[in-house]
């Protein structure tokens, strides 16, 4: 196993994680302000069809990540304003929002199916970007840097701001935020739109980034995962970087396994395995009370300040 | 809930009945109707939008006469089930039902609806009102295989496959032998992705295959993904069910590609015609079901000569790749020098020819 064979399995496994990364962190927010959004694959779906109809139109994969952002951000408020006004059911709700967004994206893409788009250019100098060690840090697109950014930001931004504080205290105990004087619908507005942005730009990556093309149904369940890894990793933004590379060595490790002929287990094994992991973390973490309770208290329920 | 449909579906079918009775002449006019039940959306660029390309061209021939009604994106669940009654009430006198997972859903419809034709496409269970068709696609992977086998310089292929399934196994194994008939020490390294459908996975299959060595890349599911992979690598794949020339311009050596336009036409006119009979068909090349896509221009001419004679043998039936001698993966004469495998035992083949290397 030599050093490039290493380096090329690393870049698989940066693309395969990127997306879920990005998806996660937004959600990690999101249901730190209180409230749990299922509709990250509806999001990422639109957002890949929003930064895809964007470049195309613009020409320029810039605007089209912004166009991204904006398409989730937009899909999240429909559930937002649903159970933040209206305090409907945020499961439901947020099952709504997924087969939404497959509908809807389905819909915008019909006139972008089998166009072609321009991709990014390395943000470093071709030299650094292709040469065959070196790429394994210059080799990625712009959004893989962004990915890896955001979680020190959102880190930070949970850990060490008033603003991510206020947004902390908003999830365990919304009564007390409310009582002190914060606006806990408003907090959860913002974070929801930003979990709609961040899985926007997570859809983005596949239709812009991976395969640069217009498909229906293109996320296929990556959505879903990225809700599992908020719960994988206990609410914590550095246990979702891990978390998402944990998953992208798993996928990874599926597809070279099978490549280099490893019968000793059937293929459906290989492909079940990140799912069966997130069930065993999942027990893992609910068996440990001091872990389990890291779950935001007011997670899931609805806001009724009047009472 | 079940009572209900069923007294429902006991109405409409009586209804159905007694309106030629009541009304015969007026309805004599009236254009025949043709249903289509879709797996993909049509603009998948691929199995579907080959399915589709065929029924516009019933409608393009036969216009006159009959009209279609297509359903997309239809599951391969129960939920087929209430779309097949639908297009029948909708007056459909032949409905074709595009992919394998609607076996039993036609076959349970079929029995309600006896006076109705469906033709189910890749399946095996057939009844009076039920015919099955299939195309040779590994007829159409023999001629890729020729082609990767003398352009590839590291000998070793990569064949991104979706399930083990004998339409997919056979296309492994066309392709292995015609691979290794110009490079005897070929291989083809076989990784399945479990879907038929997932570009992300696609794509991080591709690169995996990249990685352990493979120049030339096939696949047989049905984004063109994997094309865009190998055009970023500088490298070559092929097009599946339809020409994917615009997705990689360089990588995109050529393509198969699904005809079914003029099945579906005969079918229809059969129907027209009353001579309409339940029957098994499964062509290939020769009666214009599989067709080889233009080639890129990166393929040299004596490359193309290669190609072009598998297409012609095939045409004039001198040639068969699945002719002995075979050996599996084991090692074992499966096919004796000079034998031919018979189409039934094509249909249900589940091993692997040697120099695949796979998991599955």
């Amino acid at each position: 196993m030599s050093l490039t064979f290493i380096i090329a399995a690393i870049v698989t496994i940066v693309g395969l994680t990127t997306p879920i990364l990005l998806a996660a962190l937004g959600e990690l927010v999101v249901e730190k302000s209180g409230v749990l959004n299922l509709g990250v694959e509806g999001m990422m779906l639109i957002g890949a069809i929003s930064g895809f109809a964007v470049t195309v139109i613009t020409g320029n994969p810039w605007l089209g990540v912004l166009g991204a952002a904006a398409g989730g951000a937009v899909a999240s408020l429909t559930f937002a304003v649903l159970v933040l006004q209206l305090n409907s059911n945020q499961v439901a709700t947020g099952l709504a929002l997924t087969i939404f967004g497959s509908g809807l994206s389905s819909l915008l893409g019909l006139s972008f199916t089998g166009r072609i788009i321009p991709v990014f250019g390395s943000i470093f100098p071709a030299s650094l970007a292709r040469d065959p060690i070196l790429k394994v840090f210059f080799g990625y697109s712009p959004i893989v840097y962004f990915a890896i950014f955001m979680v020190f930001v959102v880190g930070w931004f949970l850990r060490s701001t008033r603003a991510g504080m206020i947004l902390r205290a908003v999830g365990e105990n919304d009564l007390s935020a409310h009582s002190i004087g914060y606006s806990v619908v408003g907090v959860r507005y913002g974070a929801i739109a930003f979990g709609g942005a961040m899985a926007g730009i997570g859809g983005a990556y596949f239709t812009m980034v991976i395969t640069p093309m217009w498909a229906e149904g293109m996320t296929a369940g990556r959505g879903w995962i990225a809700v599992a890894l908020v719960v994988f990793a206990g609410w914590r933004t550095g246990r979702i970087l891990a978390g998402a590379y944990f998953f992208g060595v798993l996928m990874a490790l599926e597809l070279y396994a099978k490549a280099a002929g490893f019968s000793f287990l059937p293929s459906q094994f290989w492909a079940a395995m990140p799912y069966l992991m997130t069930i065993v973390a999942i027990a893992f973490i609910s068996a440990r009370e001091k872990t389990g309770s890291s779950a935001p208290a007011c997670l899931g329920k609805p806001f009724l300040a009047s009472s | 809930m079940g009572k209900l449909s069923r007294r429902n579906f006991i109405g409409a079918a009586g209804a159905a009945a007694t309106l030629p009775m009541l009304g015969g002449p007026a309805f004599a006019k009236e254009k025949m109707k043709v249903g289509y039940v879709f797996l993909g959306p049509i603009g998948d660029y691929g199995w579907t939008w080959a399915h589709n390309k065929g029924r516009k061209q019933v409608e393009s021939e036969l216009g006159d006469q009959v009209e279609t009604i297509y359903v997309e994106n239809v599951a391969e669940d129960a939920s087929a089930i209430p779309v097949m009654r639908d297009l029948v009430h909708q007056g459909c006198k032949i409905i074709f039902t595009t992919s394998f997972g609607y076996m039993d859903q036609t076959i349970q419809v079929a029995k309600e609806f006896p006076d109705v034709k469906f033709e189910h496409c890749t399946g095996y269970k057939r009844a009076k009102n039920v015919a099955t068709y299939n195309s040779k696609f590994h007829e159409g992977r023999a001629v890729l295989g020729t082609i990767a086998g003398k352009m590839s310089k590291s000998g070793t292929l990569g064949y991104l496959g979706s399930y083990k399934v004998p339409e997919v196994v056979l296309g492994v194994n066309a392709f292995a032998l015609s691979a290794q008939k110009q490079n005897p020490a070929a291989t083809v390294k076989l990784v399945m992705i479990d879907s038929w459908f997932d570009p992300p996975k696609e794509a991080a299959a591709t690169e995996t295959l990249i990685n352990i060595g493979c120049d030339i890349v096939t696949t047989h599911t049905d984004s063109p993904g994997p094309l865009q992979i190998l055009e970023q690598r500088g490298l070559y794949g092929f097009g599946q069910g339809a020409d994917m020339s615009q997705f990689a311009p360089h990588a995109h050596l050529t393509a198969i590609e699904d005809i079914w336009g003029p099945y579906y036409v005969e079918r229809v006119k059969a129907v027209l015609d009353g001579t309409w009979k339940s029957a098994d068909t499964w062509d290939g090349f020769k009666e214009g079901t599989v067709k080889i896509a233009p080639y890129n221009k990166a393929v040299p001419a004596d490359v193309r000569a290669l190609a072009d004679a598998v297409q012609a043998g095939y045409k004039n039936g001198t040639y068969n790749i699945f002719t002995g001698p075979i050996y599996d993966q084991a090692g074992k004469l499966r096919v004796k020098a000079g034998e031919v495998m018979a189409d039934k035992d094509l249909a249900v083949i589940d091993w692997f020819v040697k120099g695949v290397e796979s998991a599955a």
